[in-house]
């Protein structure tokens, strides 16, 4: 696994422009990477999001559990554009509102995300996956006449090695096993070069051994990437080492380190049986 | 690991070796040895070619390119338009519009602009819409944005809603179904259920002469081996791995900052553009364009077509074409009863049985018998062991 590599920072500095001066404890929002305050989403009278906030400050890696139904994936389709919440603040880089754009204006900021089952273009080979996530031009007339320069090589050469899957250049994507597939997801956002990266489950079904690998990888990311993960496996959780955030029925049931959670006698409820 | 990704970013060709040279061979017997056929040997030669099989070819070569076209947003983009005869037809009325401003004072009843029909109708003048259609070039630039503007419009407002699946199959169909009626109007000024017929020249050539045919089919031809190139340098560019992304998992390429919207709509619109053609070339070579292109059932014969040939493949959708339509020819002509009954058989079939269609069981043909090699020379090879 290699280090990654350097990102523009011009998202970083925009981030900390300090553009609004407003304070919310003691970090100011312009100064956050990700910023959800009173966000809530009903389907059909159910709310799934209730009242939630978040704050992940760039750069930051925060690992995010919780129970089935507990509103993870969710909160990953409202800072996707997939789902509009019915209120709330939803803001990117402290000055950007999600809220008023489509899943494509989203991408382009910077915000990738890897899906709970994991979805690469089954008919396409591993290095076309990589070239059409690559941060390039997307219009349909620069599509059509693109030509992919040395440095867009470098790029897809690097994400190769970083998800080990130099040796599948050529193999079509569906025919790579499970654990390979997240990781051809993982290394697509990493070609896509996105700011801030969402993780859906991301060991869901893999080896212990891919686990490990997994968790080596994000890590080497954190700092340079903002990254939220959702996961079940508390091992894996454990290995991140990063904070962390209990959502339960919509909303934050507790953060803090992974001791401090395991052990606030509201999450042992929740999980209490499992 | 460099030169590899080096080797796999350069730009695709059109067509590998084989495949020129295959686009190639069938390129000179269409366009060189059928018309030789036809002119060179005498009436009594074994080697003569029947006039009448010209325009029955040119035909073929129309509705192959409109089969490309369909393939394009269906194989590629996953787009069922089951619209794609209307666009046909568009192009088919904006020729025939041009025939007959050429027919001038030779009509029925002698008008020096309007057509028999509108004089037996009592109109006094050429309505708007039909002004400019004297000029060849301007009839052409209908032939493209006639069907080019109505999948603009429609396709923006479908792919741009998110209508997907059957349900742009739906609205296609109903597209082509209002386009219908509509033309069946003696008040739209195309004729009415009669269309447009009677023509009598074509750029000064008169239409129904031996030479004209052979030069509206190799024209035909020609503008199929051209269509079939553009589709493949889009299909082998980017934006055609965008469409078969959007095809497979079209949310997942918003997520990557792709607008499916932006990239079916190109396909959409090319290919409405090179079904207005195909009808433009089919419209002289039939002599005639009524509004029974319009009719649904045409649409859903095209979607068999490439269903049958194999979708996504482009030549597949070609072949397709083609064949179906040799059999329809051969069997409106032998049992016209049983046409029907068959188109939906090898609809039926071609979804349960070889979902691939013709091109698909060909490849799976070559995978059995190189199977067959290989375990046959490990018989030999095993053979050969024991005897040791
Ligand atoms: N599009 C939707 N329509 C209706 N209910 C939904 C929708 N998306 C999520 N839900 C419901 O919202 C709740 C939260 O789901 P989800 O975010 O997938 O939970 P998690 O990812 O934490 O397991 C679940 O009860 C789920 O059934
Ligand atoms: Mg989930």
């Amino acid at each position: 696994m290699r280090p990654a590599m350097p990102l523009p920072s011009v998202l970083v500095e925009n981030a900390t422009a300090g553009l609004a001066p407003e304070v919310v404890g003691k970090v100011r929002v312009s100064d956050t990477q990700l910023y959800l305050d009173g966000v809530s989403v009903s389907f059909d009278g159910f709310r799934a999001i209730n009242n939630l906030a978040l704050m992940v400050a760039p750069g930051e890696l925060r690992t995010i559990i919780g129970p089935n139904g507990a509103g993870k994936t969710t909160m990953m389709d409202i800072i996707t554009g997939k789902t509009k919440p019915d209120a709330g603040e939803v803001l990117f880089a402290g000055r950007v509102d999600l809220t008023k754009l489509d899943e494509v204006a989203i991408a382009n900021l910077g915000i990738g995300r890897k899906f709970q089952k994991p979805t690469v273009f089954e008919n396409l080979t591993v290095f076309e996956n990589f070239e059409l996530a690559l941060k390039s031009a997307r219009g349909a007339w620069k599509t059509l006449l693109g030509r992919l320069n040395s440095e867009a090589l470098d790029r897809i050469a690097w994400a190769l090695d970083t998800v080990g899957l130099d040796t599948k250049v050529e193999d079509i994507a569906g025919s790579l096993s499970h654990g390979q597939k997240q990781w051809l997801e993982i290394g697509m956002l990493l070609v896509q070069d996105t700011q801030l990266i969402l993780l859906d489950e991301p060991v869901a079904g893999m080896t212990d051994a891919e686990t490990k690998q997994t968790a080596e990888l994000i890590l080497t990311l954190k700092g340079e990437r903002t990254l939220v993960v959702v996961e079940h496996d508390m091992e894996f959780v454990r290995d991140l080492g990063a904070k962390v955030t209990v959502l339960h029925e919509g909303s934050v049931l507790s953060e803090g380190t992974v001791d401090h959670v395991q052990n606030d006698p509201r999450v042992i409820e929740v999980y209490l049986g499992r | 690991m460099r030169n590899q990704l080096e080797t796999l970013a350069k730009p695709r060709p059109l067509l590998d070796r084989k495949g020129w040279a295959a686009f190639l061979a069938i390129g000179f017997v269409l366009i060189v040895l059928v018309p030789l056929l036809n002119i060179l040997p005498g009436r009594g030669s074994a080697l003569h070619l029947s006039d009448y099989l010209i325009p029955l070819l040119g035909k073929y070569a129309c509705y192959a390119i409109l089969a490309l076209s369909l393939d394009l947003v269906w194989g590629y983009a996953g787009i069922l338009s089951l619209g794609h005869g209307a666009f046909f037809a568009l192009g088919g009325y904006a020729m025939g519009m041009y025939l007959m401003r050429q027919i001038g004072t030779r009509g029925v009843y002698g008008h020096p602009e309007l057509p028999d029909f509108m004089v037996f109708l009592n109109w006094k003048e050429l309505p708007w819409y039909w002004q400019g259609f004297d000029s060849f070039p301007f009839a052409m630039l209908m032939v493209l944005l006639a069907p080019g503007i109505l999948a603009l419009v429609l396709g923006w407002f479908a792919f741009r809603s998110r209508v997907t699946g059957v349900y742009i199959s739906i609205v296609t169909q109903a597209m082509t179904f209002a386009l219908l009626l509509a033309f069946f109007r003696n008040d739209m000024g195309f004729g009415g259920n009669n269309g447009l017929t009677d023509f009598k020249d074509i750029l000064g050539f008169p239409i129904q002469a031996p030479s004209t045919r052979i030069g509206l089919y190799v024209v035909s031809v020609i503008v199929l081996g051209l269509c079939f190139l553009l589709c493949r340098f889009v299909t082998q560019s980017k934006l055609g791995r965008v469409l078969l992304a959007v095809r497979d998992a079209e949310s997942r390429v918003r997520f990557l900052g792709y607008s499916p919207t932006a990239a079916k709509l190109f396909a959409f619109v090319l290919s409405a553009l090179l079904a207005g053609i195909a009808g433009a070339l089919y419209v002289p070579q039939v002599g005639i364009i009524n509004p029974g292109e319009f009719s649904p059932a045409n649409s859903i014969e095209i979607a068999i077509w490439v269903a049958v040939g194999g979708r996504g493949t482009l030549y597949g959708a070609i072949l397709g074409g083609v064949v179906i339509n040799l059999v329809k020819t051969w069997l409106t002509g032998a049992a016209p009863e049983l046409w029907l009954f068959v188109l939906g058989g090898l609809f039926i079939a071609s979804t349960l049985l070889f979902p691939k269609g013709i091109v698909g069981m060909v490849g799976q043909w070559k995978a059995w018998r190189d199977q067959k090699k290989a375990y046959a020379l490990d018989d030999k090879a095993a053979a050969q062991k024991g005897a040791e």
